[in-house]
């Protein structure tokens, strides 16, 4: 893809079978990503399981790796890895959340957080991997502490939010929180410190010129001083902060709506991610 | 279960005759015959209303012209009307709607299922449920409902 030149047409390289039903989402493994390493990533499905896909270095092709089953009880929605690549967490409708540890080639289940009421649609690990936020229908936010030994401790659940939390999303840089939810606003959480509790600091509603119907999905710009939100109103909208002023411990910066992006798509936009 | 029906006397209409589709004048074989308004209907005038023993189409909640059909972009746009305005089986009929289509279209086709305008209580609520692609997944998977919708999408002889 030759982006200097605007060339930006998408081949399609691969065909990858294994799901029996609908796959959800995928996550590319952060550790994979270094050119002398085998590229992996994970995908999820209604089958209630998720499948490791790796590229073989040779012949370029991607063959499933594993399957990561019996364990899940209902679709799994979501998967993420943790940013040092060891980990990967799976979200499913069953109200769980898996977390798996690839030993020796295998994945092992090392681990099922509990909580959620009913479906568990979104999770993400903070910037560091000291933190895992989870998100659901029963409108919750839970924040996570990693612990030794696989160990993940609940350090406070989220409420605020009115509906369905559709997705959730750590800014690249700080440990501030993102959720996106069927509300149609998007809400900002964040802690003075290290130890001290977690609040809503912002909502993106329609008065801050926000989204009108579900939000689905955010993504960060790679600087993290933008972001982006894509929504079932079918359009996109860019939004920025003073990033400098946060860094500089100097409290926090509200976001403000730079830009809405309408007319581009006739049905609801589910998801968007802003390139490296 | 709700012992006493939401609406216990609904107003039954007769059904449409059905038109047999003329195959003689198809020039083609092979040509791909577009879905129009006719065949969507056709798919869905047979759903049992979940309480009582009659279809969409006897009892008005569906009718060949409230459907949309876009054949080149393959979309199809539903529209039903609950026979009350506080049908608490609105969201049931719509689930219906889109299992049968989903089970009897190609799955290229994209479609909205609403309540017509004015009809229900609740109705941006019930629209913005029964086009939530995730809710009405997970709703699918919860055995009480999916029961429920199979009943009423199983045939009925007589």
């Amino acid at each position: 893809m030759d982006l200097l030149d605007g060339n930006l047409e998408l081949k399609e390289v691969q065909k990858l079978q294994g799901h029996t039903d609908r796959v959800w989402s995928l996550a590319w493994n952060p550790a994979t990503t270094a050119t002398d390493v085998p590229a992996v990533f994970a995908s999820c499905s209604g089958d209630k399981t998720v499948r490791i896909w790796e590229q073989s270095p040779s012949t370029r092709s991607w063959d499933c790796k594993a399957v990561l089953e019996e364990t899940h009880t209902r679709t799994v929605r979501s998967c993420a890895w943790s940013p040092s690549g060891k980990l990967l967490a799976t979200a499913s409708f069953d109200a769980t959340t898996a977390i798996w540890e690839n030993v020796g080639g295998d994945f092992e289940c090392v681990s099922t957080l509990e909580g959620h009421e009913n479906e568990v649609k979104s999770l993400c690990w903070n910037a560091s991997g000291s933190l895992l936020a989870t998100c659901g229908r029963d409108k919750t936010v839970w924040i996570w502490e990693v612990m030794p030994g696989n160990e993940f401790e609940c350090l406070q659940v989220l409420q605020g939010h009115t509906q369905d939390v559709k997705m959730v999303q750590w800014h690249p840089t700080m440990d501030i929180l993102f959720s996106c939810s069927y509300d149609n606003t998007v809400k900002v959480w964040w802690s003075e410190d290290a130890d001290g509790d977690w609040s809503c600091v912002q909502t993106l509603g329609e008065s801050s010129n926000g989204h009108s119907s579900t939000v689905w999905s955010l993504s960060f710009n790679a600087k993290g001083d933008k972001l982006v939100t894509c929504s079932d109103d079918l359009t996109l909208k860019i939004w920025e902060a003073d990033i400098i002023r946060m860094q500089s411990g100097d409290g926090y910066a509200p976001w403000n709506h730079l830009c809405t992006l309408s007319g581009y798509h006739d049905r609801t936009v589910f998801s968007v991610h802003w390139s490296r | 279960m709700v012992s006493g029906l939401i609406n216990a006397n609904p107003v039954v209409y007769e059904k449409k005759e059905r038109r047999l589709r003329n195959l003689a004048t198809l020039p083609d074989e092979y040509a791909v015959e577009p879905i129009d308004q006719q065949e969507i209907f056709d798919h869905i005038r047979d759903i049992k209303d979940p309480e009582h023993p009659y279809s969409l189409e006897e009892l008005k909640v569906i009718t060949e012209d409230a459907i949309e059909v876009d054949h080149e972009r393959s979309y199809v746009r539903v529209t039903f009307t609950p026979t009350v305005e506080h049908c608490s089986m609105a969201t049931v009929i719509g689930l219906c709607l889109r299992v049968k289509l989903m089970r009897s279209l190609p799955s290229r086709y994209k479609m909205d299922i609403r309540v017509a305008p004015g009809t229900h209580a609740t109705e941006a609520a019930v629209n913005k449920q029964l086009n939530d692609k995730e809710r009405v997944a997970a709703a699918l998977e919860n055995p009480n409902l999916l029961d429920m919708v199979d009943e009423c999408l199983a045939p009925s002889y007589g």
